[in-house]
């Protein structure tokens, strides 16, 4: 039954993020130096406030009870208490994260339209709109988030100065502003790698036997693409789409960078600069439930796409 | 049970085909003239790569783009090949196509159910629930009693006979007039081939359906088949009558398939006559095709292509025909 | 990365079929990325200037004079700083390509080879490390060891391992079933002896093929990762640490030194996954997942 692959699925997903929770946990703890040094500035504490603040932060405990004290926390929603900045991880990471939410979907809005759009289009109008997007699509997927962010703040926000080149604005309209040039940028090479899957995808399905079938059988060519093409293309450009936007959610990292948005990718790479190691800690486990989620998201609509599913489970 | 009074159901005139293959035109059928009376089953008999598939994708109009299609198809008297739009659809759906695959033919991610009521539903305007009955009682007739647990099941639930027979009963739902069968039965067992088989001619005499019954194997066309053509290499070499096909071929190409025995199951394809096939891609254009192969080949075969020419109520495409008459027969081959 | 995700699968080499030469785009690739790797090998001692020489009075000028390309954001040769930059932006994937080569051919072998459990428990652990983005292991290492060409090496090599792991998985299982193989082994040739002297052998051209794509991707990831601030630490010439620290002047009108580094990138990457691409098309990519 597809309900006992959601299920295995589902239990998996569980293993992975608790192994998951503990290699972050343990990688974090293994790291060297005091993580008190960063409170005291440099200066040596007495011992009492040395075994004060260790028993404050936990750090006398046991790895595991460590690991447990931070688990079970996390699970409520507690992430631990930064020590350089005396604050909720769990408030730190909150008041950032709506900017990456908002940038990922923005983004996936764009490569669901635009990258299953022209993959569709290329795919079922062979000739000059086909080679055309094509070619665009394989310049595109070769541009990195980065330079893709470079170039669009150059043309679009500094010589064009349609867009602003930074920060978050105000209000729906003004966030949609802001976002516009980062979400391209994030988005641009995944349309690319959709639009080119998309493409191939009902290329494929065309030439099956059962759309023969059913052009044989005299059923309307719009109902032969419909129900037939699109149907059977839906299953690989889904997963391909939902594994793409996973993606995403690390790579914002580099868009925030370049529009110096205040979102979760930036804050884990200046806290890693800074080993705050509870943000760290905090956001990498957020950012990997998130990861992991899309794809059980991603397997659902594959389980249910395809009633084939456990014959086989999908490729990676 | 020939019916040669009756003008033809389906004639095929010199039918020539080119397909694009690496960008060039190349001839894939040259000259496949048969026809299919009212109520008749023909057989189409030939090796892989004859062009067997292809005779039945040009019939139904089904050609991969780029082709080249020369010489004329008619059916019921009309030019099939300015048929469009509605017409050629209306057309398709009475002649339908049993193919050789149902597993990779029907699509996999749809119901039984689905499938088989798909036409009746967007063509024919029939309810949901009147076309499942419909199927139901048409799945009953090819000899699958629970029909409707099968309309809830999808394609891969069901084994391969099973879903021959289901692609069967979806084309008899549209009442056709013509089946093309496109070797039906060889990605089936020994036992469901002959169930299959069975079914067929079964519906032949009680719906008075013509068939166009394609197969590399010469003794299973002859058992269901009143006359059968016989291909090679995108060419009909023969056609007769199916019964004198075995013990009194005309064309040496013939009497080499019926002294070939099958191997093992019917699903292995035919190696037993000597040489290697010919597709039609690479037969010679000023000569005779099975000269390569043929134990009779003289000078005068290679110097001129031959053509198909009248001869004991069917017709053979040999130059010595007269000379060999009668003395191919039961010849077993070296 | 996500851009990880995409190396083809393929299998085994099919003898005797094998397409020689590579063709225009595989010759003009070729020479970009022999260019490059002689750039990584000499450049720092063929650049023209230092390239740590700052010069603030200078910055930002344009090309012209002793200065080919320029001068970046504190007045430092551009071209130099490229120049300079090539050996850690093309030794950093080079070490990420040839650790999880190594690794993961180690546990693609030990999986096609013993099957079952073993199989069934790497590919477990594999489908947990692919829960990381790469992103994440490098800031995970960074916060652990310090920001460094080092720490990110390390993130990269255990984010590409599973794709490697899982890729020559499959082409030495397509290996390991050949007749040849089991013909061996009734002949009673040890299984390292078979692994050593048969399959890596045969499965290698694949291996260098999947190897020079993964190098692009490399090339790309690591540039991100010190465009971010967690790889090489500036000053040190990295062509990502180029485009963080000249990123100000594409505000200000001189985009000109973040580009060209950029472009260095750009080109590499592309010209890595084409001759990739033909490599493996003349190792016999068949498709398939
Ligand atoms: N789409 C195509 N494009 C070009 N050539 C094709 C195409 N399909 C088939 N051919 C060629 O056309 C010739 C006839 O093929 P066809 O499928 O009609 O053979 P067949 O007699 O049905 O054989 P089989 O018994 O294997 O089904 C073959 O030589 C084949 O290689
Ligand atoms: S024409 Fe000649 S070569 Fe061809 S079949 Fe007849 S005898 Fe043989
Ligand atoms: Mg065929």
């Amino acid at each position: 039954m597809r309900i006992g692959y959601l299920l295995r699925r589902v239990a998996m997903l569980a293993v992975t993020l608790l192994v998951a929770s503990f290699v972050i946990f343990a990688a974090t703890y293994v790291a060297p130096g005091n993580p008190l040094a960063a409170l005291s500035g440099g200066k040596s504490l007495s011992p009492e406030a040395q075994t004060a603040l260790e028993r404050r932060y936990h750090l006398d405990e046991p790895f595991l009870a460590q690991y447990w004290h931070w688990l079970s926390g996390a699970v409520r929603g507690d992430l631990g208490v930064s020590i350089p900045l005396h604050e909720d991880v769990s408030t730190l990471i909150a008041d950032r994260a709506w900017i990456t939410l908002s940038l990922v979907l923005y983004a996936a809005v764009i490569i669901v339209i635009l990258g299953i759009g022209l993959g569709l289009l290329a795919g079922l109008r062979p000739g000059w709109i086909d080679s055309s997007v094509l070619v665009i699509s394989s310049m595109a997927a070769a541009v990195p988030a980065f330079v893709a962010a470079i170039v669009l703040i150059a043309v679009f926000a500094v010589s064009l100065g349609w867009f602003p080149t930074i920060g978050t604005g105000d209000g729906f309209l003004g966030h949609l502003e802001h976002l516009t040039l980062p979400a391209v940028a994030l988005a641009l090479s995944s349309v690319a790698v959709v639009a080119r899957v998309t493409r191939t995808a009902i290329r494929e399905e065309v030439a099956r036997e059962h759309v023969q079938t059913a052009i044989s059988r005299g059923i309307p060519q719009h109902l032969v693409v419909t129900r037939h093409v699109l149907r059977n293309a839906a299953i690989p450009i889904t997963t391909v789409t939902g594994v793409t936007i996973a993606s995403l959610i690390a790579i914002s990292s580099v868009v925030e960078t370049s529009f110096g948005l205040n979102g979760l990718g930036q804050y884990l790479v200046k806290s890693a600069q800074g080993k705050d190691i509870a943000v760290v800690q905090g956001i990498s486990l957020v950012l990997v439930v998130a990861f992991v989620l899309v794809n059980l998201v991603v397997d659902t609509m594959y389980a249910v796409l395809d009633p084939r599913v456990e014959l086989g489970a999908r490729a990676a | 049970m020939n019916h040669p009074e009756s003008a033809p159901l389906l004639e095929v005139d010199r039918l020539g085909l080119d397909l694009l293959v690496g960008g060039v035109h190349r001839s894939v059928l040259r000259d496949v003239s048969f026809s299919v009376a009212q109520g008749e089953a023909v057989g189409l008999v030939g090796e892989s790569g004859s062009g067997k598939s292809m005779t039945v994708r040009a019939i139904d109009r089904l050609l991969p783009a780029g082709a080249r299609q020369r010489g004329s198809i008619r059916f019921d008297g009309k030019d099939v090949v300015s048929l469009s739009g509605a017409a050629l659809r209306s057309y398709r759906a009475e002649v339908a196509v049993v193919f050789q695959d149902p597993r990779v033919h029907i699509n996999p991610v749809r119901r039984v159910g689905d499938f088989m009521t798909e036409v009746l539903r967007t063509n024919r305007s029939v309810r949901r629930r009147d076309a499942g009955a419909r199927a139901v009682e048409m799945l009953a007739k090819v000899g699958i009693p629970d029909g409707e647990r099968r309309l809830d099941q999808y394609p891969h639930e069901l084994s391969g006979g099973l879903l021959q027979r289901v692609m069967i009963a979806s084309t008899l739902l549209t009442a056709p007039r013509l089946l093309l069968a496109d070797e039906p039965t060889t990605a089936l067992d020994v036992t469901t081939q002959a169930e299959i088989m069975g079914l067929l001619d079964e519906l032949r005499s009680d719906l008075g359906l013509s068939i166009l019954f394609i197969t590399h194997d010469l003794d299973l066309a002859a058992a269901v088949c009143d006359r059968t053509a016989v291909m090679y290499a995108g060419e009909i070499v023969e056609v007769r009558e199916s019964r004198l096909l075995h013990d009194d071929p005309l064309h040496p190409y013939t009497a080499a398939l019926g002294a070939a025995r099958p191997l093992l199951d019917r699903t292995a394809r035919l190696v037993a006559v000597p040489g290697r096939p010919l597709s039609a891609l690479e037969a010679p254009t000023d000569g005779c095709a099975f000269a390569g192969r043929c134990p009779y080949v003289e000078p005068t075969c290679t110097s001129a292509a031959p053509v198909l020419v009248p001869a004991d109520g069917g017709a053979a495409r040999c130059v010595r025909v007269e000379a060999l008459r009668g003395t191919l027969g039961g010849v077993p081959h070296a | 990365m996500s851009a990880v995700a995409a190396p083809v699968a393929g299998t085994r080499p099919v003898r005797g079929r094998r397409r020689t030469g590579l063709g225009a785009t595989g010759w003009v690739s070729a020479a970009v990325v022999g260019l490059a790797t002689l750039v990584a090998v000499v450049g720092p001692l063929v650049a023209p200037h230092d390239p740590n020489q700052a010069d603030l009075v200078q910055a930002w000028i344009g090309p012209g004079g002793d200065h080919l390309v320029g001068l970046d954001v504190q007045g430092r040769d551009v071209l130099s700083r490229i120049l300079a930059g090539a050996r850690s932006s093309m030794l950093g994937p080079l070490l990420i390509v040839v650790i999880c080569m190594l690794v993961g051919s180690l546990l693609g072998l030990v999986s096609a080879w013993r099957g079952g459990m073993v199989d069934a428990g790497v590919s477990a652990g594999l489908d947990i490390l692919f829960a990381f983005p790469g992103v994440l292991l490098a800031a995970l290492t960074a916060a652990v060891f310090g920001a460094g060409l080092w720490a990110a090496v390390l993130a990269m090599a255990v984010a590409y391992t599973p794709f490697v792991a899982r890729l020559l998985r499959g082409a030495m299982l397509k290996e390991r079933n050949q007749p040849y193989i089991t013909a061996l082994e009734v002949q009673g040739l040890g299984a390292t002896a078979i692994c050593l002297r048969h399959v890596l052998p045969n499965v290698f051209p694949f291996m260098v093929a999947q190897g020079s794509i993964l190098f692009g991707y490399a090339v790309l990831d690591l540039a991100v990762i010190s465009y971010l601030g967690i790889g090489v630490q500036p000053p040190d010439p990295d062509w990502g640490v180029m485009i963080s620290e000249n990123q100000s002047g594409i505000l200000l009108g001189y985009p000109l030194p973040a580009l060209c580094a950029g472009a260095c990138i750009v080109a590499v990457v592309v010209a890595m996954n084409l001759l990739g691409e033909r490599l493996l098309e003349r190792a016999g990519k068949d498709g398939g997942r």
